[in-house]
């Protein structure tokens, strides 16, 4: 595996990940986001509909939350996850969680942490956490770490300090098992970087990880809601700083497009892509505008758009929840509302996806108004589509030095 | 307007009373052709000189009663035997029209009782019809809402004038009328339309029975008038008659007096018990004319197509499929496999390994066990696309060995595959084969 940067510029990166995969002919562009998954497989989404959408990442998530329960499974199937789930062509990322369920804290101890799933805690020692790898067989995989230092706000250093040191510990003794493993070579351990929001710490963990020889860095902790993320921005500096160049670095619990950007600004590669399955599960669809080099007429056309979609936030729904990755944002309309009923467009204008090329706004209003399964299968379609058309842009944009003007229409059309 | 009729009261029939509650004059059936009239026993007659062909005769079995055939229909040929998955509320449950199309479908159902109320006919002949709104370039057929009076009977009140719903959304009374169906049916478009019917349920016995023929017949006419689209929607009637086999004899011959495309067989795949549902079906397509295609309404599990092929008919329609998906259930040529059950967590074949299906070429029954075990809804639609495959295939299966001069032999070969030893044979399964010529042993 090998990073390519091709350029750097305030900040970004872009570039390319080359030889990755089992048979070393895949390549990943950076700036870029994991296809995100649940139990493997897209939510919502079979193998045609999946590869209807176009530009899907080279590399999907899985996660150890939806997977550890089917060890056993996987161990006897022996030809690894990626042929479990009918993917494999896929590059395979897997993480600890799912970043759309939070788990509770309190559960990781010095030989172990856990993953909630669907039978319950799965309690993972690093020989079972090996173990577990070694039936997936993944192309990468985030190392057994724990997360809780920035569970809670203003943890102690205490707290913080411990995350790293067990952190490490795992990481070293992952490093220890893999060598052992013959069906684990072709896998690459990506370091997690802890530390909670005491700088002191999350600059020890970046340095300490970065002595390790794993293939790329996690950067944990960052999630929360949009506020904590913004406090959170220059400590998230301050690590990429620490790590080297040729190594690409992941982020998670992070997709918002705003947070996107302002990650990519601070030295982060790789995304997940949960912020359009959340959209599709509140029945709305993405419409926020990454064309950043349009014509002036456009422009205002869209801009008088923006206006009247910000007129409606009153009707923004909150779902029984208080996560506030729930709230609809101003990125997205929410098909549901009554003035879809007759609305026969697609849902985005220009959108070449299977669902804007072949059904209305209409049609999707009916679908979730009778509660048809077929709504989260076209707007799933539609979301993601969006989402990697966003990246799209952003490589792009960096390409030809027009982040700034990306920047500032994703600004204008944030909530 | 007539008192609610609940099941089973004893009441004298109505078809004596002169109403004066219609919107509109019975219509004196001008269009009744006087016929020849109708022999009893096997023999079928041949259908009046104008009425409209749709359907064309490929290959009929020398022994049974079963045909091969092709509908012409304006969106397209369709070959008989064909099995029609349904879409209640112009979705096919979570596949999109693509995929169904993948499958092979070329024909598939609406319903006009939901569509009717979400999201209106205005609407979707706003959309370009149902074909237009839901995307489906194929055929479609859509049933006139006449079930939903035996499926929504608490929420249902009959009368001369029609059907009474109170909405269970929100509470709004509707009147679906043999005029109002055919009118919802013209704005949607599509390709086959079904008269409002007075369905009563398969178990109920009474002049209930008798006073749902007589008025099925007399909306038949009613429909037929208000039809406005004969010229691209084929409008079928359905034979009612309960389990009465009298009944459904005089059904059988007033209907066929009337100048439609089509007919079905309505009023069973109820709770009714086999044997005396394959007798009404027998009967039924001893009476229709060969040259028009003979719809059997609701059935859809393997054997209960394989019999009714050997017994006539041509068209099928079932929820079973797509509902059974849903709750984890594949079907397979051996009957089906719950893939939520423990058994199936380690079994690294797919569902069938004959199946041509994109989940059984792509998946396997444990990634599908773990799956259904998740909240990914993809689970479902894998299931869906299986089983509407499984479906079509086995209609395909079935036309070309009727094409081939086997069918017998195919009926003994899927029976055997079924249900293993012939002890295990469901004996009105046995019995309808064997009065069509069909033996088992």
């Amino acid at each position: 595996m090998k990073l390519n940067l091709t350029k750097v510029v305030n900040g970004c990166r872009l570039g390319k990940i080359q030889n990755l995969g089992k048979t070393g002919d895949h390549t990943m562009d950076i700036p870029g986001c994991l296809l995100y998954t649940k139990t493997g497989s897209a939510p919502h989404l079979t193998h045609d509909t999946l590869n209807k959408i176009h530009g899907v990442p080279a590399m999907a998530q899985l996660t150890l939350s939806s997977l550890a329960e089917h060890h056993e499974v996987l161990a006897e199937y022996k030809k690894g996850v990626g042929n479990f789930i009918g993917m494999p062509e896929m590059l395979i990322y897997c993480s600890l969680h799912d970043p759309v369920s939070p788990c509770p804290a309190g559960y990781v101890t010095n030989k172990s942490a856990s993953v909630w799933g669907g039978g319950g805690r799965v309690e993972m020692t690093v020989s079972k956490f090996m173990a577990i790898q070694q039936a997936l067989q993944p192309d990468w995989f985030q190392c057994l770490s724990d997360g809780e230092a920035s569970c809670e706000e203003g943890t102690s250093i205490k707290r913080a300090r411990k995350s790293v040191d067990r952190s490490l510990l795992f990481l070293d003794n992952c490093l220890r098992l893999q060598e052992e493993s013959e069906v684990l070579q072709k896998s690459t351990i990506i370091g997690v970087i802890e530390g909670g929001d005491v700088m002191e710490e999350r600059l020890r963990s970046a340095r300490e990880t970065a002595k390790r020889p794993v293939g790329g860095f996690l950067l944990d902790g960052f999630q929360g809601n949009p506020a904590t993320l913004e406090t959170r921005l220059q400590l998230l500096s301050s690590v990429t700083a620490e790590l080297p160049e040729d190594k690409p670095r992941l982020i998670c619990g992070v997709s918002r497009p705003e947070e996107v950007l302002e990650c990519i600004e601070r030295g982060v590669d790789i995304f997940e892509s949960f912020f359009p399955y959340l959209v599709t599960e509140r029945g709305c669809a993405l419409t926020f505008n990454f064309d950043y080099q349009p014509n002036p007429e456009e422009t205002l056309l869209q801009q008088n758009g923006i206006q009247e979609e910000i007129q409606y936030e009153d009707q923004i729904k909150k779902i029984n929840t208080t996560d506030c990755n729930q709230k609809m944002t101003s990125f997205e309309i929410n098909l549901k509302e009554k003035k879809y009923r007759e609305d026969f467009s697609p849902l985005v204008g220009e959108c070449s996806c299977y669902c804007c090329k072949n059904y209305t706004r209409a049609y999707v209003h009916h679908l979730l108004v009778t509660n048809e399964l077929l709504a989260g299968v076209l707007l799933m379609m539609h979301n993601f589509e969006h989402y990697f058309g966003f990246f799209y842009s952003i490589r792009e944009a960096l390409k030809s030095d027009r982040l700034a003007q990306l920047k500032e229409l994703i600004r204008r059309q944030a909530s | 307007m007539v008192p609610r009729r609940s099941p089973g009261a004893s009441t004298p029939p109505l078809y004596h009373v002169i109403k004066t509650t219609w919107r509109r004059p019975p219509c004196p059936a001008a269009h009744v052709v006087p016929g020849n009239k109708m022999a009893t026993g096997l023999a079928s007659p041949a259908s009046l000189e104008s009425a409209p062909r749709i359907m064309r005769l490929v290959a009929e079995c020398t022994l049974s009663r079963a045909r091969a055939g092709e509908l012409r229909l304006s969106h397209g040929p369709v070959a008989t035997p064909v099995f029609m998955p349904v879409g209640t509320q112009a979705t096919m449950k979570g596949i999109t029209t693509e995929q169904l199309d993948a499958l092979g479908c070329r024909i598939c159902l609406g319903n006009t009782y939901h569509l009717g109320l979400r999201p209106g006919p205005e609407l979707i002949q706003k959309a370009h019809g149902l074909h237009g709104f839901m995307n489906w370039p194929h055929n479609l057929l859509t049933d006139s809402g006449g079930f939903q009076m035996v499926s929504l009977v608490a929420l249902s009140e009959v009368t001369e004038e029609g059907v009474r719903f109170r909405s269970p959304y929100d509470g709004e009374e509707t009147l679906l009328s043999p005029e109002r169906s055919v009118e919802i049916q013209n704005a949607l478009g599509s390709d086959i339309i079904m008269q409002l019917d007075d369905v009563v349920s398969s178990t109920v016995t009474g002049p209930r029975v008798e006073e749902a023929m007589h008025r099925s017949v007399r909306w038949l006419d009613r429909c037929i008038a208000a039809h406005r689209r004969p010229d691209t929607q084929n409008l079928f009637a359905i034979i009612q008659g309960g389990l009465d086999a009298s009944l459904r004899a005089t059904c059988l011959e007033e209907m066929t007096k009337r100048d439609v495309p089509g007919f079905a067989i309505g009023g069973l795949s109820g709770g009714e018990s086999k044997a005396q549902f394959w007798k009404m079906v027998a009967l039924s397509t001893s009476r229709l004319p060969k040259d028009k295609p003979r719809y059997l309404m609701g059935v859809g599990y393997a054997t209960d197509l394989v019999v009714c092929v050997a017994l006539g008919c041509d068209m099928f329609d079932c929820v079973y499929p797509t509902r059974t998906a849903r709750f984890g259930s594949a079907l397979v040529p051996t009957g089906q496999l719950q893939l939520k059950k423990k058994l199936y967590e380690k079994d690294f074949g797919p569902i069938d390994p004959e199946c041509s299906c994109p989940t059984c070429k792509t998946h396997t029954r444990a990634f599908l066990h773990a799956l259904l075990h998740s909240d990914n809804t993809a689970a479902l639609h894998h299931l869906t696309v299986h089983n509407v495959a499984y479906q079509l295939q086995l209609m395909s299966a079935i036309r070309a060995s009727i094409v081939e001069r086997r069918f017998p032999d195919f009926v003994r070969s899927f029976m055997s595959t079924m249900y293993g030893d012939q002890s295990l044979y469901p004996s009105w399964a046995t019995e309808a084969l064997a009065s069509v010529g069909i033996t088992l042993s």
